[in-house]
């Protein structure tokens, strides 16, 4: 099995969808010839040919509105916004168009659509490339939010989402594009959209997180585990629709729970994963639901960054509340 | 290609005309090959979609339809640019080109339940290629364009038009899919109905340009002025327009110029915004009365026949709305059931709550 980083997982997905489906098509700013800024989508031109993997003109709504014209032809569109700041020019064709195209004809067209977006901060990148913003996306009736925290996901995740006959918002965190290699199979394989991963067990809490948030709350438990609180970590892999199963199921073994997200804190995925604990397993809790997550501000400059966004500190902080509670 | 020194495209353009209101043709190289049974149906249809106009603003007025643009003026732009493009050909409508829908195969009940705020009318019937009306201004010019671009990779000959008017033609989104469809040499065609009135903005306030078919200079594609009262000039331009995205040649823009009669929507008044001088003005450029001439100086038209043509419409309004009226009502589940291809958990969970 190869070793990959989660950029080189997202690359091989994106290869073995193209090689396996003829309607698979890939487009977006700068990442045809080059392979994106990130060269996320490197050599996939020089493979497939520029019919397949082209570059579009800086308008990021024409972006979004190709990708429905195509996907109403039968094309599997993966349209890449370069960052995750740049959505709100494309947002009416991607959660009016894209999301309304099933339900407003009846089930005569559809969109499948991959959105794909780098996103999440630490990485100092200049004002409005970074941000988290898939609160802002979750909301949206139609259109399903994936993210994922490693490259075996992100591989299964990518050719689920590309599968998928409805529009798929795929975010890919910026920080973790390098940050550490995994296996990753050479065949084509899917993680089922949806569904949450427990990625490590615990009988003291439950920490529900997703994308570089997981990791943030891994090195959490691992100081915890030194003094004897042993949390629970389930990624949620998709943030629209949330697994609630896993969770209640998680909780009716901890009794106990907090939410990290890198976002700004009010009514985000955190919000709403405690509203459905609160409808679901409120009678399992001992303590309340705690939110670690970004202040409601606008996303930092660079500088003061690193302690805007979630530490494993704050995670402990909370983790001790509600244990302690 | 010569140039010209500092200034680009500082003259207006003459639209495109072929027959003038009195009926007569005043440029003979571009009068478009049509044959008398063409022409008859041209006429059939202009006169049919007025009187379906006629009586939309009623049945709106007795509230057994919806949101209803009318589009009375309009018919030579609607009916002839329909016209001119083959049943293959691909239409992205704006929100009041219900018209193009309907001569290009979409059921008229459909059309009314679409206005009447039920699924049905965007269940477009197979082997018709249109899209539902759109609502978002400039939203569909970006799909037409994608569109285009599948029938370009798929080596198919078919091209594709967009409509929109002269707002839209200020929306981000027009200038985006302008600029695309020439980057990509796409066979798609900008159809601009410039009736003089955004809701009630008037045309000297959506743009400086001398026209908008100047637009299309921008973006490196074909502009043209047309004269939207006159449906062969329409013809003729469309025509033309779709051989060339036929033949790969690319993306036209098409500036029709022409007058909406009635008001914007059933809850607009035009006395607010233009005169009755111009209305008087317009009135007389009227596209159907128009080409009536003309068919009656060729023993292809009489008042009769006018008259024949209002009434089978009428006939088939009444009966089309009713079949609207006796469509099985919409229910909650049925929309949450139409979200997603496989319902997701908390939806179907959410379902409970409607049944």
């Amino acid at each position: 099995m190869a070793q990959m980083n989660m950029k080189e997982a997202i690359r091989d997905a994106l290869r073995v969808e193209l090689k396996n489906d003829p309607n698979v098509i890939l487009f977006g700013e700068d990442v045809g010839h080059v392979g994106g800024v990130f060269r996320a989508t490197e050599g996939l031109q020089a493979e497939f040919g520029e019919d397949r993997v082209f570059d579009t003109p800086l308008a990021e709504s024409a972006i979004g509105g190709l990708a429905v014209g195509l996907g109403i032809q039968g094309f599997r569109p993966i349209a890449e916004i370069q960052f995750v700041g740049f959505i709100f020019e494309a947002l009416d064709q991607m959660v009016v168009q894209a999301a309304r195209m099933r339900f407003r004809s009846g089930g005569k067209y559809n969109s499948p659509i991959v959105f794909r977006t780098p996103f999440g901060g630490g990485v100092k990148a200049a004002e409005l490339h970074t941000d988290s913003l898939e609160g802002l996306l979750a909301q949206t009736p139609g259109i399903k939010v994936v993210i994922p925290s490693n490259p075996y996901d992100a591989k299964g995740l990518m050719i689920a989402s590309i599968r998928d006959n409805d529009p798929v918002f795929f975010m890919e965190h910026l920080n973790l594009y390098h940050a550490f290699r995994a296996e990753v199979p050479e065949e084509a394989y899917t993680v089922e959209l949806g569904k949450a991963n427990v990625v490590r067990e615990g009988s003291d809490v439950t920490i529900i997180a997703y994308g570089m948030m997981v990791h943030t709350a891994t090195k959490a438990a691992d100081q915890l585990a030194e003094e004897g609180i042993k949390a629970e970590i389930i990624d949620l892999r998709t943030v629209s629709p949330i697994d609630i199963d896993t969770i209640v199921a998680s909780i009716q073994k901890t009794n106990r729970a907090i939410v990290v997200q890198e976002a700004q804190k009010s009514a985000g995925v955190a919000a709403e994963v405690i509203a459905q604990i609160n409808e679901k397993a409120i009678l399992h809790l001992e303590a309340p639901v705690l939110r670690v997550a970004g202040p409601d501000t606008v996303y930092p400059f660079a500088q003061i960054e690193d302690s805007w966004l979630p530490s494993p500190k704050r995670v402990i902080d909370a983790v001790k509340k509600v244990v302690q509670f | 290609m010569s140039k010209v020194p500092y200034e680009v495209y500082t003259e207006d353009v003459e639209a495109l005309s072929v027959l003038s209101p009195e009926g007569k043709i005043v440029n003979k190289d571009l009068l478009p090959d049509l044959n008398d049974d063409q022409l008859k149906e041209i006429m059939y249809r202009m006169v049919f979609t007025r009187s379906w106009d006629d009586r939309a603003v009623n049945l709106g007025r007795q509230g057994r339809l919806g949101f209803y643009a009318p589009v009375s003026g309009q018919e030579a732009t609607m009916v002839g640019s329909e016209f001119a493009l083959q049943k293959e050909d691909f239409v992205c409508p704006g929100y009041r080109d219900i018209p193009q829908l309907v001569w290009h195969g979409l059921p008229l009940y459909q059309a009314f339940l679409y206005s009447r705020g039920h699924q049905h009318g965007g269940q477009i019937p197979d082997g018709v290629n249109v899209l539902m009306p759109q609502i978002i201004i400039g939203a569909q010019i970006l799909h037409a364009m994608g569109i285009a671009m599948a029938y370009k990779l798929k080596k198919q000959k078919q091209v594709v038009i967009a409509y929109t008017g002269d707002g839209g033609s200020s929306e981000g989104d027009f200038y985006e899919g302008l600029n695309y469809a020439g980057v990509y040499k796409l066979p798609v065609i900008f159809f601009v109905q410039n009736n003089g009135y955004a809701i009630t903005t008037p045309f000297a306030k959506q743009t400086a340009a001398l026209s908008i078919a100047h637009k299309a200079v921008a973006a490196g594609i074909k502009g043209v002025k047309v004269d939207g009262m006159d449906v062969l000039a329409v013809i003729k331009a469309v025509q033309d327009a779709a051989e060339r995205g036929r033949n790969g040649e690319g993306a036209t823009l098409i500036e029709a110029v022409t007058y909406r009669f009635r008001p914007h929507s059933m809850s607009d008044d035009t006395s607010k915004y233009r005169t009755k001088d111009e209305e008087g003005i317009w009135s007389e450029k009227d596209p159907i009365a128009r080409l009536a001439k003309y068919l009656a100086e060729k023993g292809l038209w009489t008042d009769e026949d006018t008259e024949r043509v209002r009434e089978e419409a009428k006939a088939k309004v009444n009966e089309e709305i009713k079949k609207a009226e006796k469509t099985e009502k919409m229910t909650v589940s049925g929309l949450i059931d139409s979200m997603f291809e496989q319902t997701p958990q908390h939806l179907e969970e959410q379902k409970a709550d409607f049944e």
